[in-house]
């Protein structure tokens, strides 16, 4: 209480005190406030600005470690690709080497082949040295040819001139123009003279009657075949005079085709003609020219020739026998023989089981 | 009047009309004639004697007309407007073979002239009955047919076609098997007539067998028939590659060139003729030919002849240098180009020099080795000369241009290439300088021989505008120099040397 009292009494100083010393504070509160501000401010800032600064540190180091990362992988990343590049280009470069040289050996082994091309073209020059050589003789054989034929007509000319002129060879008395006596040799022409046959007159060669063939008509080979004459025939019908024909029974007569007598037509050897004749059509019908025996024994020893083109083997007994002549008894219906209607060729019924020995042809 | 009197007028007529006609048909083989008969009316008055009633009179007028018409187509065209055709059309088919070959010469004479006059015996119906006459027994009547059919058909495809529309090739096919020569010879011609126009009319002579007749008959003896049957083998090959190839399969080949060698002129033309239509082809039948040594035996028949039958085998050098050159190497190591430099300087006409040129140039163009070998035979001056001559024709020229061109563009033999530089104008001077800067750089020799012929002077002294062509190969030869030596030959460097005496200082000490 005491203090209390005191205090009370105290309080009146007390409270002109505080006033007093608030009225002091006063003045100066404003300036302490904005110094405490500016002083509170600072320290904030710095412990902001250190927190930052915290941040930023750690944020760095964050960022540090995730760009090493990022960038190690990029690089990694070029290096692979760079990697790659560079064995793409050795392969290509090497690949490049490889088809130079397979295309250069393809294309100088099949297509612009040096030595094949030199192989040709020798050939082709062998070949024009081996196609002029022939011509030149193919030329010169031609050439040979028309000479000796040239010579024959020359000869041939000559030998008609001196059988032309064969009345000026030299007979015993008088010595010809070619064989004169003052020299010591005849002149070649009358040796020439000497061989000529003389040159006779020429005849009317006597025409050969027409044939009245056929085919000789149809080839006009004959002038006569179409009635043709170099006069013209007289338009007049009159008759001539005298004991003359009339004119066309005469051209008619001169122009008919050849009617000999039966006598004169058929030739000579008429009959062996005939039988040969007869021969030739006998042997047109026959199927081969072997003579077709029916028994079986006489065909045993031959040889068979097998065709050329078969392959298999040929035989004529597996041919015959079990094919056609083979009897199954237990296929028939009834034991008995089909009736035949037509009579039975002996020859055939009764195969193998008639001929004795006798017939056989041996 | 007694009945003898009577018929002497009518004797007398008969004898007088048979004295004309024949006395025309005389009058009418002379030249001189004609004109004299025509005016005289000799038409008019031998047209009804064609109806005469004596056969030999008919005969005879007929020949006296075939000889009319033969000699110009005036007369020819007074046939048909005479009307005399039909008659003989009509009597062609009735008449025996002496009046049927007659009848069928005034065809024949008729049609030769112009593709009317052909077209207005089709339209008589002549085709049919000159058919007929085709299967006729008789050679002389066989032959005057397929004259007429022949010259018909030669015009134009139209005509030939309406021969091979009545049926006459196969018939055509028969006569050339027969036996007589004439026969063979006139009915191979008309196949070359007829095969002559479009693929398709070859192609049916073709299908009528007729290549394996014709074939055979190269080896005949006789020259006539010979030439007709090349001319109808290359009038058939000459159109396309499968008749070609048909011919060739008929064997023909080593047997064909035995024609070359031929006394005949033409049978070696025509021969030419045929290995040149089919070469022309493909590749494949060039080397063929190249292989059988057709080459070469073409390359001899050049030498052995003259004019215009060397013309075919030139043409044919061409052709298989043209295809590869493989084939243009073969055409050189056959001895091709001196025989075609011969040919280019010794022909006066101006169409064989032309293709002896192209020939050249197609030599040429190859390769540098092919080049070089047509520069050492001394053709590019001649060709040049040619190019220059104000005398040559215009075909000749660009021909022998295209030629130089082909062959300098290839050419690395320098030797042939310098006379060039100094008398050749300037499209072609392009490229021999262009020639030039290829080969200088690569080749030490060539550089100096290049100076010291005195090349290098002739090129400073070109003019050429700056940024051509020309300039630029000027300047790439100028590189391979050093500079000293450019200028040495430069145009002006002796002025240019002396001004620098003029402007000098003297160094006085």
């Amino acid at each position: 209480m005491a203090t209390l009292a005191r205090l009370q009494a105290r309080w009146a100083t007390v409270r002109q005190q505080f006033y007093f010393r608030n009225n002091v504070v006063d003045a100066f509160r404003k300036k302490e406030y904005n110094a405490a501000v500016k002083i509170q401010s600072w320290f904030r800032g710095c412990r902001v600005r250190a927190y930052i600064r915290f941040l930023h540190r750690v944020a760095i180091i964050i960022q540090k470690c995730w760009r090493g990362y990022l960038g190690r992988q990029h690089y990694q990343l070029i290096v692979k690709i760079a990697y790659y590049t560079m064995k793409m280009n050795l392969y290509n470069e090497m690949a490049v080497r490889i088809q130079r040289r397979w295309r250069g050996y393809k294309i100088r082994k099949y297509c612009f082949n040096y030595f094949y091309l030199k192989e040709y073209l020798r050939a082709v020059s062998e070949t024009n040295d081996a196609i002029r050589e022939a011509l030149e003789e193919f030329a010169e054989m031609k050439e040979r040819e028309e000479r000796k034929a040239s010579l024959e007509r020359e000869e041939k000319k000559r030998d008609y001139q001196a059988r032309k002129m064969h009345y000026l060879v030299s007979t015993k008395q008088i010595p010809g123009i070619y064989n004169s006596p003052f020299r010591q040799e005849p002149d070649p022409w009358e040796l020439r003279l000497q061989k000529a046959k003389p040159l006779t007159h020429r005849r009317f060669e006597l025409r050969r009657p027409s044939s009245s063939c056929l085919s000789n008509w149809l080839a006009c080979s004959s002038a006569r075949s179409f009635p043709r004459s170099e006069f013209l025939p007289p338009i007049n019908g009159r008759q001539c005079q005298g004991p003359f024909r009339d004119i066309a029974d005469v051209l008619e007569q001169r122009y008919k085709p050849l009617e000999p007598t039966l006598r004169v037509a058929e030739p000579m050897d008429e009959l062996k003609e005939a039988r040969e004749e007869l021969k030739r059509r006998e042997w047109i019908k026959n199927i081969h020219d072997n003579m077709f025996l029916p028994f079986s024994s006489y065909h045993k020893n031959k040889k068979y020739i097998p065709s050329m083109h078969t392959s298999s083997k040929y035989d004529p007994s597996s041919y015959e026998c079990p094919h056609f002549r083979d009897e199954k008894p237990e296929k028939w219906i009834s034991s008995k023989n089909f009736q035949t209607v037509l009579p039975p060729i002996d020859l055939f019924s009764n195969y193998g089981k008639l001929y004795s020995k006798a017939g056989q042809i041996l | 009047m007694s009945q003898r009197q009577v018929l002497q007028v009518f004797e007398q007529y008969q004898k007088a009309r048979t004295q004309f006609v024949q006395m025309v048909a005389e009058l009418a083989t002379r030249p001189q004639n004609i004109e004299t008969l025509q005016n005289a009316g000799v038409m008019s008055l031998l047209r009804p004697l064609l109806l005469d009633v004596v056969p030999t009179i008919q005969q005879t007028a007929a020949l006296a007309l075939g000889r009319l018409a033969n000699y110009n187509d005036d007369l020819a065209e007074a046939v048909v407007k005479g009307d005399i055709l039909p008659q003989l059309v009509y009597s062609l088919a009735e008449q025996n073979r002496f009046y049927k070959k007659a009848a069928a010469f005034v065809l024949r004479a008729v049609g030769k002239h112009s593709p009317q006059l052909a077209q207005a015996i089709v339209d008589c119906g002549a085709l049919d009955t000159l058919v007929i006459c085709l299967e006729d027994f008789d050679p002389g009547v066989k032959e005057a047919a397929a004259w007429a059919l022949g010259y018909i058909a030669r015009h134009n495809a139209e005509l030939s076609q309406a021969v091979v529309d009545a049926g006459a090739v196969p018939l055509l096919v028969l006569c050339i098997q027969e036996p007589e020569i004439a026969l063979k010879r006139i009915a191979a011609s008309a196949l070359s007539d007829i095969s002559k126009h479009s693929p398709e009319l070859a192609q049916t002579v073709v299908d009528a067998g007729a290549i394996a007749h014709l074939a055979q008959m190269i080896l005949n003896p006789d020259a006539k028939l010979k030439r007709q049957v090349l001319s109808a083998l290359s009038q058939v090959a000459k159109h396309s590659v499968d008749l070609a190839e048909m011919v060739v399969e008929a064997e023909i080949f080593p047997v064909v060139l035995t024609c070359l060698k031929d006394k005949d002129e033409y049978v070696k033309k025509n021969a030419s003729t045929l290995i040149r239509e089919i070469a022309k082809h493909t590749p494949e039948l060039s080397q063929l030919i190249v292989n059988a040594g057709g080459v070469a035996a073409v390359i001899d028949c050049l030498g052995s002849c003259k004019g215009n039958i060397r013309l075919p085998g030139i043409m044919m050098l061409g052709y298989v240098a043209a295809h590869s050159e493989n084939l243009a190497m073969a055409v050189i190591i056959s001895k091709g180009v001196p025989q075609l430099s011969v040919c280019l300087s010794e022909e006066p006409e101006d169409h064989i020099k032309a293709a002896a040129a192209w020939a050249l140039g197609q030599i040429g163009r190859h390769t540098p080795e092919h080049a070089r070998a047509v520069a050492v035979t001394n053709t590019l001056p001649v060709l040049l000369s040619l190019y220059m001559s104000a005398e040559s024709s215009e075909d000749l020229q660009v021909k022998s241009k295209k030629a130089i061109k082909n062959i300098l563009q290839k050419c690395t033999y320098l030797p042939a290439l310098e006379p060039f530089l100094y008398d050749a104008p300037p499209n072609i001077l392009k490229h021999v300088v262009g020639q030039f800067s290829k080969v200088l750089p690569h080749d030490s020799k060539a550089r100096r021989l290049f100076v010291t012929s005195g090349g290098l002077k002739k090129v400073q002294e070109i003019k050429a505008e700056p940024g051509s062509l020309l300039q630029e190969y000027i300047n790439s030869i100028n590189n391979c120099y050093p500079e000293e030596i450019v200028r040495y030959y430069s145009p002006g460097y002796s002025d240019t040397l002396l001004q620098r005496v003029d402007s000098y200082q003297p160094l006085i000490n």
